[in-house]
């Protein structure tokens, strides 16, 4: 919204030329690259390009591409979940990507988005933490970082998708005498579900489907949902408000949408 | 662990019973605007600062306010362990959606160059800290003088044991099916902070959102009262 980064009179002609060029196309119905409000950018997984992690996907929207790694350690569990394993999901937004991004720990951008990529996953269990436990004391933990490779625009997306698709890539490493053995497998990693995130953004009266970097700057408001078949398993809303109706509204095109995109994961 | 029996849940609520809320503002001399929120066992304390200069200048909006919002678990605020001070990742992406909620309330563009501070402490936790926190920085923001398009107040919706519930304790909140903490605006009604874990589908997100819309009208009264309340008497005394 008007304001929020707008350090500049260059930036807020900026807004008001994008925003202006972008109403013009909108009020004709199509966006200003030709998409229908409801379409994604052309989706493409990658698996396994990594292959020192036991697994891996890079998920491409559009330009936008995101890679995800899985790495499992021996670690202690938690203290009130001592039968289960750990799962930490990290992400990086690399100063390679993007020039708004810079070097140093995560900034808070950075660590919301690993945050609602870790809740869908959590809350839809589609991984089962209680197969991590080893011996007493002793789970397996699963790392699973998101590098940021490109970022044109509707990160959360790309990075759930990265993320559930590294999952599908993973393989459980064997174990031996309470550690892991570097490079022997004793097969796949099992996934209950697939969910998938759905981001959506307003600008004025039109709601549309995967933002591009220049709809995400001049959005009015923005909500990711996360959902797997037939249930709503996380939502965030990033930026404006929203009346109940426009949620609910949200809420089927987001289902219709992760459908579709499962049936991607579910092909390949 | 059973959190719903026969229509009350553990601590004897309906459903849709609210725990017991208290609100206070004015009650820190030093800040430009403050107030103090129990709710169940959750203490809140929420100091404004600002409008004030803008540090490091360059970080100023000439044409905007820059609003700032530090929300804090103290160490002690848990029946577990001691916490530790300092920003968590939890923290710092609460700090981030909290602020979002204000960034788009407050009139900001009335105020170039300078910067908002809203600092949230939580002394006691009990489940449902961050709706809380928004409940007591409204209120501290008015106190404060500081023009909003709308009084917002927070309140978490979920689902435990199967049933739809209104604002969530600590137990449900842990072992609940789901959690959907909301900020709610009093005139239009509108959702300034969304976020849910768990599972729920499309009509049961429905059902919930209809009834913390209903809940929520009581906390906008109580923070109003509270703020009537400060105005009107002369000498206060404020109990912790």
């Amino acid at each position: 919204m008007v304001g929020d980064g707008m350090d500049d009179l260059k930036d807020v002609i900026l807004y008001h030329m994008r925003r202006d060029v972008m109403l013009s196309t909108l009020r004709k119905g199509t966006r200003y690259d030709g998409r229908p409000f409801d379409e994604y950018r052309e989706i493409k997984i990658e698996y396994g390009p990594i292959k020192t992690a036991e697994g891996s996907a890079i998920a491409h929207i559009g330009n936008t591409k995101v890679l995800a790694a899985a790495k499992f350690e021996v670690v202690k569990p938690f203290a009130d979940r001592p039968d289960e394993g750990v799962l930490t999901v990290n992400s990086e937004f690399l100063p390679t990507a993007s020039a708004q991004f810079e070097s140093g720990p995560p900034d808070e951008n950075s660590i919301e988005l690993a945050r609602v990529v870790d809740r869908g996953i959590r809350s839809a269990e589609s991984v089962d933490l209680k197969s991590f436990f080893i011996e007493e004391e002793k789970v397996l933990g699963l790392f699973l970082d998101i590098f940021v490779l490109d970022h044109a625009g509707n990160l959360f997306d790309a990075a759930a998708l990265a993320a559930i698709a590294c999952l599908k890539n993973t393989r459980m490493p064997k174990i031996e005498e309470g550690e892991i053995v570097r490079k022997e497998f004793t097969g796949p990693l099992k996934l209950k579900n697939y969910p998938v995130a759905t981001t959506l953004a307003k600008i004025a009266d039109y709601w549309l489907v995967d933002p591009s970097l220049d709809e995400d700057k001049v959005a009015d408001s923005l909500i990711t949902i996360t959902t797997v078949e037939g249930h709503v398993c996380s939502m965030q809303k990033r930026e404006g408000a929203l009346t109940k109706e426009e949620l609910l509204d949200c809420i089927d095109i987001a289902f219709k949408k992760g459908n579709k995109i499962r049936s991607i994961l579910e092909r390949d | 662990m059973k959190l719903i029996e026969n229509g009350k849940r553990l601590d004897g609520r309906g459903l849709d019973e609210l725990r017991p809320i208290r609100i206070e503002v004015g009650i820190i001399s030093e800040a430009d605007g403050s107030a103090y929120v129990e709710w169940g066992g959750n203490k809140i304390l929420c100091g404004v600062y600002g409008p004030r200069e803008c540090i490091p200048r360059h970080e100023a909006n000439p044409y905007s306010a820059i609003i700032r919002v530090r929300y804090m678990m103290a160490p002690f605020a848990s029946y577990e362990e001691h916490g530790r001070m300092g920003p968590t990742r939890r923290s710092i992406e609460l700090s981030k959606v909290i602020r979002n909620v204000f960034e788009n309330l407050i009139v900001k563009e009335r105020f170039p160059n300078t910067q908002i501070d809203i600092y949230l402490d939580v002394l006691q936790a009990e489940g449902g800290t961050r709706t809380a926190s928004i409940t007591a920085a409204a209120a501290a923001l008015i106190n404060a003088g500081i023009p909003m398009r709308d009084v917002v107040a927070g309140i978490a919706v979920g689902k435990a044991d199967g049933h739809i519930i209104v604002d969530l304790g600590k137990e449900e909140d842990n072992f609940g099916e789901s959690d959907m903490p909301l900020a709610i605006s009093r005139k239009d009604k509108k959702l300034y902070l969304i976020q849910m874990d768990g599972l729920l589908t499309k009509e049961e997100i429905k059902e919930a959102l209809e009834k913390a819309e209903k809940a929520v009208e009581s906390i906008h009264a109580k923070q109003l009262e509270a703020l009537e309340r400060y105005y009107k008497e002369e000498k206060r005394e404020f109990k912790w």
